[in-house]
C-alpha cells in the first residue's frame, strides 16, 4: 500500500484536437501591468501556435513545477505565444511573475470559469469555495483549434513533457 | 462539452463607438489604478465622450510602475496614451482638458464643475 495518495481526477470533458477552443476574456498580466484581451484576437495576431497552459494557483508547487519546467525549455522562443491561466488575481500574477523571473504572461481567473468552460476545473478539498484549474495544455492554431491537448487526470499529475511537446508541435 | 456562457465576458465585444486603430485595438490606452479617485474621474471622460480605451493597470507602489516612467516619463497615474493625436497625458486635471478640448462637445454645464486634478 503506498505511503501517499494520488488523488485520481479521473477523465476531464476538454475540447480535442479538431475542436473550436472555448474563447474568452480576461485581464492579461504581464510582470508590468494587465489589460483585458481576447483569445480569439490574440492567436489571429500570433505567428504560429499559441500554447494556453492552464495550471493551479500561482503559488503552489504544482504551478511551480510547471512553470520551472517551461522557462527551463525555452518554451517562449518555441511556439507562437505561451501564455498561462489561473485562478489568481492580477496583483499575485504580476508577483509571481517577478519574484520567479517567467518570460511568460497569464490570464488571470480567480472565478475559474475559463476552466470550466475548457472542462478542466477542479474544485479543491479543505478550500471551500475555491476551484482552480488542473494542469492542461492546449496548442491553439490562428482561429482556435485545438492541435494537440494534454489534460492531467490525476492531481498531482505532470506530463512527459518530450512526448508533450511533439504533441503541442513545438519546434 | 458544456460552455459556460453565463458570463457576459465571455460574449461581450469591445466598444466599437471610436475608430480602431491598425492592430484592431482602441486608439486610447489609459494607464491606471484600480480605485484611484483621479482615474475613475478620467474613466467617467471617457464613458462620457463614448471613447474607446483599453485599461492598463499597474500596482500601487510607484517602484512598480516603470511601463509608465517609460511611456509618460512619470509615475503618477492615470495617463492617457491617444494615437488618434499622438498626445501621452498624465495628471487627471490635464488629461480632462486635452479631453474637453479633443472630444468634447463645446461649452457643457459640467465643465466649470470639474476641480483641480490630483494624481495618486
Amino acid at each position: 500500500m503506498p505511503a501517499f495518495d494520488v488523488v485520481e481526477l479521473g477523465p476531464a470533458d476538454h475540447p480535442d484536437p479538431g475542436a473550436e477552443a472555448p474563447d474568452f476574456t480576461r485581464p492579461l498580466v504581464t510582470d508590468e501591468f494587465w489589460e483585458d484581451r481576447t483569445l480569439s484576437r490574440l492567436v489571429s495576431e500570433t505567428d504560429g501556435p499559441t500554447v494556453l497552459v492552464f495550471t493551479p494557483m500561482t503559488g503552489s508547487f504544482l504551478a511551480t513545477y510547471v512553470w520551472d519546467e517551461l522557462a527551463e525549455r525555452n518554451w517562449d522562443d518555441r511556439a507562437g505565444r505561451v501564455v498561462g491561466v489561473t485562478a489568481s488575481t492580477p496583483y499575485g500574477i504580476k508577483r509571481y511573475l517577478d519574484d520567479n523571473g517567467y518570460p511568460f504572461a497569464f490570464f488571470a481567473d480567480p472565478s475559474n470559469r475559463v476552466a470550466a468552460s475548457y472542462g478542466v476545473d477542479h474544485d479543491l478539498d479543505g478550500m471551500t469555495g475555491i476551484s482552480e484549474p488542473r494542469v492542461a495544455f492546449f496548442a491553439l492554431d490562428d482561429d482556435r483549434t485545438v492541435e494537440g491537448a494534454w489534460v492531467a487526470t490525476d492531481w498531482p499529475d505532470f506530463p512527459d513533457y518530450d512526448a508533450l511537446e511533439s504533441e503541442l508541435g513545438l519546434e | 462539452m458544456a460552455i459556460d456562457t453565463g458570463d457576459d465576458t465571455f460574449t461581450r465585444p469591445f466598444p466599437v463607438q471610436a475608430a480602431m486603430s491598425e492592430t484592431g485595438e482602441p486608439p486610447i490606452t489609459f494607464y491606471r489604478l484600480q480605485g484611484c479617485p483621479y482615474c475613475e474621474r478620467v474613466t467617467r471622460l471617457l464613458n462620457e465622450y463614448d471613447l474607446a480605451y483599453r485599461s492598463r493597470f499597474v500596482e500601487p507602489m510607484h517602484s512598480d510602475r516603470d511601463v509608465v516612467k517609460r511611456v509618460a516619463g512619470v509615475r503618477t497615474v492615470p495617463v492617457v496614451v491617444d494615437e488618434n493625436t499622438g498626445v501621452t497625458m498624465a495628471e487627471s486635471a490635464n488629461i480632462a482638458d486635452y479631453l474637453e478640448a479633443t472630444y468634447g462637445a463645446g461649452d457643457r454645464p459640467d465643465a466649470a464643475a470639474a476641480s483641480a486634478g490630483g494624481d495618486a
